[in-house]
């Protein structure tokens, strides 16, 4: 089925859940490479943005993009989507090189996130609609996508008037809808739900599930671990415009070897001496939450240091609000990669990073 | 869909008749168009500017000069009719700025529209708005005692001109606003050109009252020879050779800023 050309059947197919493949089609999905990026680096004046960066997303699957700013994510996603041209390697969507076929790459993919915005003095159906019109679809196709897509973004009421009356959330939905309107089989989203309230970011995650299973392929970076383990198929780690780790959310737990050993405190100050008499026991140096006051320590046998760790702060007269082991979280794992903390949070909480 | 669907679907699209870019075209400007109605604050001032200088040499400055053998006001105010339509390509440059600034560029560069339908429903909307400003300062000049006097045709001829003139600035401006790229700084960037071309010209004094070293530059250069050829259409005489250097000076300015913009747009990052 030939999505891109679907404007020319008589019938106007829905914006999402149309796809049909065939057996031959599910079953060869796996394992065919629709993004390939193949020792890609690009500097900004002196800086190293990208550094040799390498990946594959296959058909169907999600990639996530996990790092803090600065870690070359929105520079590999610009050069993706043809605007900005690498200075070394090759990258490729849907076998297409990203320079030699930029033309052709525009036409099957869509881009939305904090660089590509939608116009305030428009009003939704107007920003859609021109993106529709742009897409070269017919007439009659944009205008029933457009009405589609924002009734699918609870933006049906909102619909006809100026974007600059929308709040945050509604921008970001509409800055979505308009990457949909072409019915992309490849979707960029440069942290699609940064600044976003849990509830709107839900249905946004249900939305890309739901793309997902229609066998678009996506590409979206952020910063908030959960987003990355609930939507990913794989994580790529990226630092410092390299791959740092890359696998699915399990592999990359495993990674750590194991669990992690919690302990918080009652007392502020036993902090730092109950990190000191629980060090021996872990794999890597404890790590200290002073906000949490916690400390985390990544541990083999969870069960055996459980029972050491609880004794020995015991006898130490340390009171305890809280004792555990449990399976590291995505921050833990970079931790432990990167060595550094990175202010990537489990919990979108601030807008200051998108809203310029 | 099989990677060679996809591949087949985009190798189609990749070719863009002129067809489809005159429909990117048309979609551009209506979205500049509507960008301009909803923005009236922004087509007021570029109509004040004009207003003030027109007002400042009718019945300020005006009763100081003389330019033998015409009547001032006739003499004036066609150059103020130009300066109307330079001062309104300043937006162009001010928008394109602003379109770079929040990412507009980016999500339009990311579509498979035509390449030139972008900066072309830019200039195209924005001589649309000077032709607005234009009709708005040519309505002030009669009311202040400016007179058409040679044939309708010649008169329509000279403020076809004015506006060619002005659309191939836009391109000049649009340079200006993607090289600047913010939109302050593309405020300041576009005002200078405005104003040495405009100042240093026929448009306020005869060229002939600059001293020598001015006047080689004062003679030449595209507002002089445009405003001599627009008073010439409106109130006769020769007017051929001061046409064909206007027309050369706007083909001329439209070729190497149409080349040098979308140069820049393709390249464009913020």
């Amino acid at each position: 089925m030939t999505d891109v050309q679907s404007h020319a059947r008589p019938e106007v197919p829905p914006l999402i859940g149309a796809r049909r493949e065939t057996a031959n089609e599910r079953t060869g999905r796996q394992g065919l490479t629709m993004i390939e990026v193949e020792e890609v680096g690009k500097s900004f004046g002196g800086t190293r943005a990208l550094d040799e960066i390498s990946l594959t997303v296959d058909r169907g699957t999600v990639l996530a993009l996990l790092g803090p700013n600065g870690a070359g994510k929105t520079t590999l996603i610009r050069i993706l989507t043809t605007l900005l041209r690498p200075d070394r390697g090759r990258a490729r969507v849907a076998g297409m090189d990203v320079e030699a076929d930029a033309k052709a790459i525009r036409s099957i993919i869509g881009l939305a996130g904090q660089y590509a915005t939608v116009d305030e003095l428009l009003t939704g159906r107007e920003n859609l609609e021109l993106i529709g019109l742009l897409s070269h679809l017919d007439k009659k196709v944009y205008r029933h996508r457009t009405a589609e897509a924002l009734d699918r973004m609870s933006l049906s009421d909102a619909a006809d008037k100026p974007v600059k009356t929308y709040s945050g959330g509604m921008r970001r939905r509409l800055d979505l809808a308009a990457s949909l309107i072409g019915r992309p089989p490849v979707l960029f989203l440069d942290e699609p739900t940064t600044g976003l309230d849990p509830r709107t970011r839900n249905d946004l995650w249900q939305l890309i599930e739901d793309l997902v299973a229609d066998g678009t392929t996506v590409l979206l970076t952020t910063q908030y671990m959960e987003e990355a383990e609930h939507l990913a198929d794989q994580i790529a780690v990226l630092d410092g415009g390299r791959v740092v780790a890359k696998g699915t959310a399990d592999e990359l737990k495993d990674h750590l070897g194991g669990n992690v050993l919690q302990v918080r405190m009652a007392d502020r100050a036993d902090l730092e001496r109950a990190a000191a008499l629980i060090a021996d026991l872990g794999n890597t140096p404890p790590v200290l939450d002073r906000e949490l006051n916690m400390v985390s320590l990544p541990v083999t046998d969870g069960t055996r240091v459980l029972i050491a760790a609880g004794r020995t702060l015991l006898d130490h007269g340390i009171a305890l609000n809280d004792l555990g082991v449990c399976r590291p979280s995505l921050d833990d794992v970079f931790l432990t990669i990167t060595g550094h903390r990175t202010g990537l949070s489990d919990e979108p909480n601030d807008e200051s990073n998108w809203q310029r | 869909m099989t990677d060679l669907a996809i591949r087949h679907s985009a190798a189609q699209s990749v070719t863009i008749t002129p067809r489809l870019a005159l429909r990117d075209m048309k979609g551009v400007t209506k979205r500049n168009l509507l960008r301009i109605v909803r923005t009236p604050q922004l087509v007021v001032m570029s109509i004040v500017q004009p207003t003030i200088i027109l007002l400042l040499f009718r019945y300020v400055l005006g009763g100081a000069f003389h330019v033998p053998g015409v009547n001032f006001v006739n003499f004036v105010v066609p150059g103020i009719f130009l300066e109307a339509v330079l001062i309104g390509g300043m937006t162009t440059a001010l928008a394109l700025a602003q379109d770079l600034e929040v990412g507009m560029i980016d999500r339009f560069r990311s579509l498979p529209m035509a390449r030139t339908a972008f900066l072309a429903g830019r200039t195209l909307a924005d001589t649309c708005r000077n032709v607005l400003a234009l009709g708005f300062i040519i309505g002030l000049g009669l009311l202040v005692g400016f007179r058409f006097q040679n044939s309708v045709g010649a008169c329509l001829a000279g403020i076809a001109l004015i506006v060619t003139f002005g659309y191939a600035f836009t391109w000049l401006y649009a340079a200006v606003g993607l090289t600047v790229k913010d939109p302050q700084s593309a405020q300041m960037a576009a005002i200078l050109p405005m104003f040495i071309l405009f100042f240093a010209s026929s448009a306020l004094v005869p060229v002939s009252t600059m001293p020598g070293w001015l006047q080689a530059f004062a003679k030449h250069q595209p507002v002089t020879v445009t405003v001599d050829a627009v008073r010439s259409l409106f109130e006769g005489g020769p007017v051929y050779h001061d046409l064909w250097q206007a027309f050369a000076w706007c083909l001329g300015i439209f070729v190497v800023f149409f080349t040098v913009s979308l140069n820049l747009y393709h390249r464009a990052t913020r």
